[in-house]
């Protein structure tokens, strides 16, 4: 199977940093702001920045994992239902700024489904998304991220994974790879 | 394990425990929604379900009706009474009508033992059991086992009492099967004649002394009295049935350990349960309540996302 690194561990690292650095610059001490991650795998990208902040600047973060799965438009459409994470937010958005993070921006429709979700807890005043890789030009919703890592080219026969060590990879990688077919 | 192994919910005989765990975690996830001020997804917009009860049901219908609704699915609610059932229709011709309405997903109650499952080898839709004569309540086992595991932690190896009218019950026979699978000992008990003669072939625990019942287990499932379906007397009066089963504080007080406290609802208070107890803080009653919406979001959610 071929497989096309996109970032390694050192760059993955300084993305990671890169994005704080954005985010204090835009949101300064996060005193309205919060993040959340989406459910599962943004979660894991929001924990390396929740990590990295404290380790840049001690600020206290409002922060919390959002799962679009009963919000998405695919529900009996896919040979399998998505099976549900948890969400866990435990304060209101309501009139705050929300950066959603997740690991890769493909058709939108996560994203939409991920703002819908994120309503049930307040009208944020302000939204912003955060993704390490944006597969370009595939979009099937008009949603752009405001903060990405790196923008790609693929086709829809391939694939972008995310892998991180925390995860028992041999180490943090994001890779394209052709989807396999049976 | 992503979806369930079956395409309708007929009974707990014929679920996994895997599917089992899959409906709890599923239905973890939708109490949380329930808990929101939005208490409200968009998962089953495209979905409509008729409600088809051929039986009395108030906290049932209510709560499949509340559940359907927090899926956003449309509802259309049927009961016998007030239908051509009354006018010699038939089961199938009444639910193939209903289906000709484009309806996706049938709930249905029936008075008649195996009604929904004749039913599933008839129709397309999917079929959610909300109880069949005195056979199974699955929804409501699932519901009670998940308050257990909400309150305990987990059901595996827990001693559950089910206390009462055994032989008239679904809810009975559904929480054998489902605790069972789960990992959890069960045992019955009541007056000999409201005991099926061959319960014990299920694996469980026969007991005719309330305290004894009540000193073994961790948890006590109350069954109320089903007055409704018994053709003959089968204890002299409601008033000695209370006396020798019914469970109240001072009972509780003798005991040497702290119990878990449930009923599937409604209450017969004074006869089976006393409102001192119902009412106590041993009492799990409500949450199995507030449980039930939750459950019965993710049966439907599940059943609905197969294809």
């Amino acid at each position: 199977m071929q497989k096309r690194l996109v970032l390694d561990q050192k760059q993955l690292s300084i993305t990671i940093s890169r994005f704080c650095y954005q985010l204090i610059e835009n949101h300064d001490d996060f005193e309205n702001t919060v993040l959340l991650g989406l459910q599962p795998r943004g979660a894991l990208v929001l924990d390396r920045i929740i990590q990295r902040m404290q380790e840049i600047r001690q600020l206290s973060l409002r922060y919390g994992y959002l799962d679009a799965t009963f919000h998405r438009d695919d529900f009996r459409r896919r040979d399998l239902p998505l099976r549900a994470n948890e969400t866990k937010i435990d304060f209101l958005i309501e009139n705050r700024k929300v950066i959603l993070v997740d690991d890769v921006l493909y058709k939108g429709r996560s994203a939409r489904a991920a703002m819908d979700a994120m309503i049930a807890f307040g009208r944020p005043q302000k939204v912003e998304l955060m993704v390490l890789i944006d597969r370009k030009y595939t979009r099937d919703f008009p949603i752009q991220p405001d903060y990405f890592g790196r923008q790609v080219n693929t086709l829809e026969s391939q694939y972008v994974s995310v892998e991180w060590q925390s995860q028992g990879f041999p180490e943090d990688a994001i890779w394209i790879t052709e989807k396999e077919h049976n | 394990m992503q979806q369930l192994s079956t395409r309708h919910l007929l009974g707990i005989e014929n679920l996994s425990p895997a599917d089992i765990g899959l409906i709890f975690e599923t239905a973890d996830n939708f109490k949380a929604v329930l808990n929101r001020p939005i208490k409200k997804v968009p998962s089953l917009r495209d979905i409509t379900i008729a409600n088809v009860f051929f039986e009395n049901s108030t906290r049932t219908k209510l709560s499949f009706e509340l559940a359907e609704k927090r899926l956003s699915a449309d509802v259309v609610n049927f009961a016998s009474g007030s239908s051509s059932v009354k006018k010699g229709e038939t089961l199938i011709d009444t639910v193939n009508n209903i289906l000709a309405m484009k309806v996706d997903m049938v709930v249905m109650r029936h008075s008649s033992p195996g009604a929904p499952h004749f039913l599933s080898r008839h129709i397309q839709a999917s079929i959610v059991n909300a109880g069949d004569g005195t056979h199974e309540h699955p929804t409501q086992a699932l519901l009670d086992a998940f308050s257990i595991r909400e309150k305990l932690g987990e059901v595996a190896g827990k001693k559950v009492a089910i206390i009462g009218d055994i032989l008239h019950s679904r809810v009975a026979l559904s929480n054998i099967f489902c605790l069972q699978k789960l990992g959890a000992e069960v045992m019955v008990c009541g007056p000999a004649t409201l005991l099926p003669r061959y319960i014990r072939e299920l694996g469980v625990q026969v007991e005719h002394d309330v305290f004894r019942a009540l000193q073994w287990c961790d948890v006590a499932n109350v069954l109320r009295i089903q007055l409704e379906r018994q053709q003959i007397k089968y204890f002299p009066s409601l008033r000695e049935y209370s006396l020798y089963y019914g469970i109240n504080k001072k009972l509780l007080n003798r005991l040497d350990k702290e119990i878990v406290i449930m009923h599937p609802g409604p209450i017969n208070r004074g006869v089976e349960l006393n409102s001192d107890v119902a009412d106590s803080e041993h009492s799990i009653i409500l949450q199995q309540v507030e449980n039930g919406v939750a459950i019965r979001m993710a049966v439907l959610y599940l059943l609905a996302g197969q294809k």
